[in-house]
């Protein structure tokens, strides 16, 4: 039993909290939700992508980035721009000046493709774009930061001011990006329709597959050598530099891995949601995504991905019905959870699961389970850090 | 003056000015081999200024500090370290949310760049030297608690363990027993007895007790630079010495 429970908590995330995960996932909701509402929750799955990415570089590296919204936006721009350019071939834009190219390049006057779209009508360099575009924008920014030493609150701030330096230039070269409306009217994927409901299953499943995968990613990370060194600088900081580690390179690994994870999630909003549009990079989604994080539980790989689609459906119900007053919530949320529940989520279930624990084993009255479960049973951290 | 590379460590014309204030001022320092060094001195003497130099956390403006004949004031703090000098900092610092097997750990030296540590494996080898370690520092029996739950004395103890594992050189401990009971100064005192063996040691203190039960050779420092040098006993009669330190 006590193996069982501690099968369920391990330390970060337990490899049964992520098969619970996985069954809500991939067995639960598409047995619950209509098509509807699974493509919704899919579109929410997207953002979970991004809070995971905070868990490991906010929770556990201790680097606040208010601008993960420019890698969700790399990863779904990169996305977008191979499947605008499938959906303009010359027949179904035959009405405009220029046929083949995108339309609002068209509206813009622009006569050829743009150099840098060129590239985006191969798939696979679509992919490869996804996948490495956002971390490596991540290790220019990380580098140039974290090498001089930049950190907390002022890390904080120059993120979110690249986000809306981004969220400027893309609106700003309406010609070249589709402006303030994105990239819209995404239809197929080599010929296949994303938008029919088989699609929409079919993409929701591979969105589950692949966030599963990155929290294994992120499980295998925290376990090793690494994940304790990252735990370490987080904390003290100078004990870890003067311990024979480069620091910086350790925060860099960590924010570029966030970065890629959160790329993936952009690229499988576009597939899902059929757009990308810069109101998804900017201040506001990007201090949502930490509040997602928040919410969900710091220090909780698999929480992060529970509090995306809680305060998400939480956003959607809501919404509908008050759309004033739904920013004034989910900040009441967010300071409700900073004050009273500082890990989130993620910690009730630690300290219910604790209390469910503790009688069971007086009644086995087996040290050994004791100090077995004690260890491997989910901690909190002992002082409140700062974030 | 022309460095002599038979000392482990040769500090020459060492000098750091904040704002103008000259925190260390053409300070030389010689070290041997195997030595256990004192360092002593009134508050705001340099003491710990000069130990943040020797690890790189502060630059030097002008002068020299060379580590078997290598040049340490442009290295970066973590080569400085590969190079063989380890650092205890005045106030514990270990990770208190990690446990005492991990904070050791973290300070085991293999696995310290980033891919490194991604494929580091707990081997026979490294559990080996944790426990020797361990031991060592009498905390083998709390491996797996919280290092944040020790005492205070077992925390500087944890620290002193955590250079241990990295088999510095030179091993430079800021006040190792400042906030300990008496019963935890004697233990250190004989912990860094037996640390001392093999290894050069540099240990600013302030508890003169403690300076004279840990024996070797004292330097006295005085507004950034040497005052005296010698053994306890000789530097006790040093009217110098009494009058800026020893006396109230």
């Amino acid at each position: 039993m006590n193996r069982l429970f501690s099968f369920f908590q391990d330390r970060h995330a337990g490899l049964g909290s992520i098969l619970l995960l996985a069954i809500v996932l991939m067995v639960v909701m598409p047995l619950v939700f209509d098509i509807y509402r699974l493509n919704l929750a899919g579109r929410y799955l997207t953002y979970a992508f991004v809070a995971l990415g905070l868990v490991l570089c906010w929770g556990y590296g201790g680097i606040l980035s208010l601008g993960q919204g420019i890698f969700f936006g790399i990863g779904g721009y990169a996305m977008a721009m191979f499947l605008k350019i499938e959906a303009s071939d010359p027949e179904s834009t035959s009405i405009q000046t220029t046929p083949g190219i995108p339309d609002f390049m068209d509206w813009n006057r622009i006569t050829e493709l743009p150099w840098f779209w060129v590239p985006f009508n191969s798939l696979t360099f679509t992919i490869i774009a996804v996948l490495v575009l956002p971390a490596a924008f991540a290790f220019l920014i990380g580098f140039a930061m974290f090498k001089r030493r930049v950190s907390g609150v002022y890390f904080a701030i120059i993120t979110q001011a690249l986000a809306v330096v981004l969220t400027i230039l893309i609106i700003g070269q309406q010609g070249y990006t589709g402006g303030i409306n994105g990239i819209t009217d995404l239809r197929t994927l080599m010929g296949w329709d994303i938008r029919d409901d088989s699609a929409r299953y079919l993409l929701y499943y591979l969105n589950a597959v692949l966030l599963i995968g990155c929290l294994l990613i992120g499980r295998w990370v925290l376990n090793c050598k690494y994940g304790r060194i990252l735990t370490a600088l987080r904390d003290k900081e100078e004990r870890v530099r003067f311990s024979g580690y480069d620091v910086a390179n350790f925060k860099v690994f960590i924010f570029c891995l966030a970065a890629f994870i959160s790329g993936i999630g952009g690229a499988m909003f576009t597939l899902q949601v059929g757009f990308m549009s810069p109101s998804f990079i900017g201040i506001v989604p990007s201090i949502e995504f930490v509040i997602f994080a928040a919410v969900g539980g710091r220090l909780s790989l698999v929480g992060g991905v529970y509090g995306a689609l809680l305060v998400s459906f939480a956003k959607t119900m809501f919404a509908e019905a008050y759309p004033q007053l739904w920013q004034f919530l989910i900040g009441a949320v967010f300071i409700l959870v900073v004050l009273v529940l500082p890990y989130g989520l993620a910690s009730i279930y630690g300290r219910f699961g604790h209390r469910m624990r503790t009688p069971f084993e007086r009644w086995l009255g087996d040290r050994k389970a004791r100090s077995s479960a004690s260890s491997g049973g989910f901690q909190e951290p002992l002082q409140e850090k700062r974030p | 003056m022309s460095s002599n590379t038979n000392f482990l460590l040769s500090i020459e014309n060492l000098t750091v000015s904040f704002d103008g204030f000259k925190a260390i001022e053409g300070l030389n320092l010689y070290m041997d081999e195997s030595e256990l060094r004192v360092i002593i001195g009134p508050n705001g003497a340099g003491k710990t200024t000069l130990l943040d130099m020797i690890c790189g956390k502060t630059r030097a403006s002008e002068g020299s500090i060379k580590f078997r004949g290598k040049e340490l004031t442009r290295m970066r703090e973590h080569r400085i370290v590969w190079e063989g000098v380890g650092r205890k900092f005045q106030t514990p610092s270990i990770y208190e949310e990690l446990s005492v097997f991990d904070n050791l750990e973290a300070s085991y030296p293999r696995g310290r760049s980033v891919f490194g540590a991604l494929a580091f494996k707990r081997d026979e080898e490294v559990l080996l030297r944790i426990n020797e370690v361990a031991k060592e520092i009498q905390l083998e029996t709390r491996l797996d608690e919280s290092a944040g739950l020790l005492s205070h004395g077992q925390k500087q103890w944890l620290e002193i363990g955590m250079l241990l594992i990295q088999d510095p050189e030179l091993l430079m401990l800021d006040e190792p027993v400042a906030g300990m009971s008496v019963s935890e100064r004697e233990e250190t005192a004989h912990l860094l007895r037996k640390i001392a063996k093999g290894r050069s040691v540099i240990v600013i203190e302030h508890d003169m007790e403690f300076v004279a039960s840990l024996g070797g050779k004292v330097t006295v420092l005085h507004q950034g630079k040497i005052l005296a040098e010698g053994d306890m006993q000789t530097l006790k009669q040093d009217q110098r010495v009494i009058d800026v330190y020893l006396g109230h």
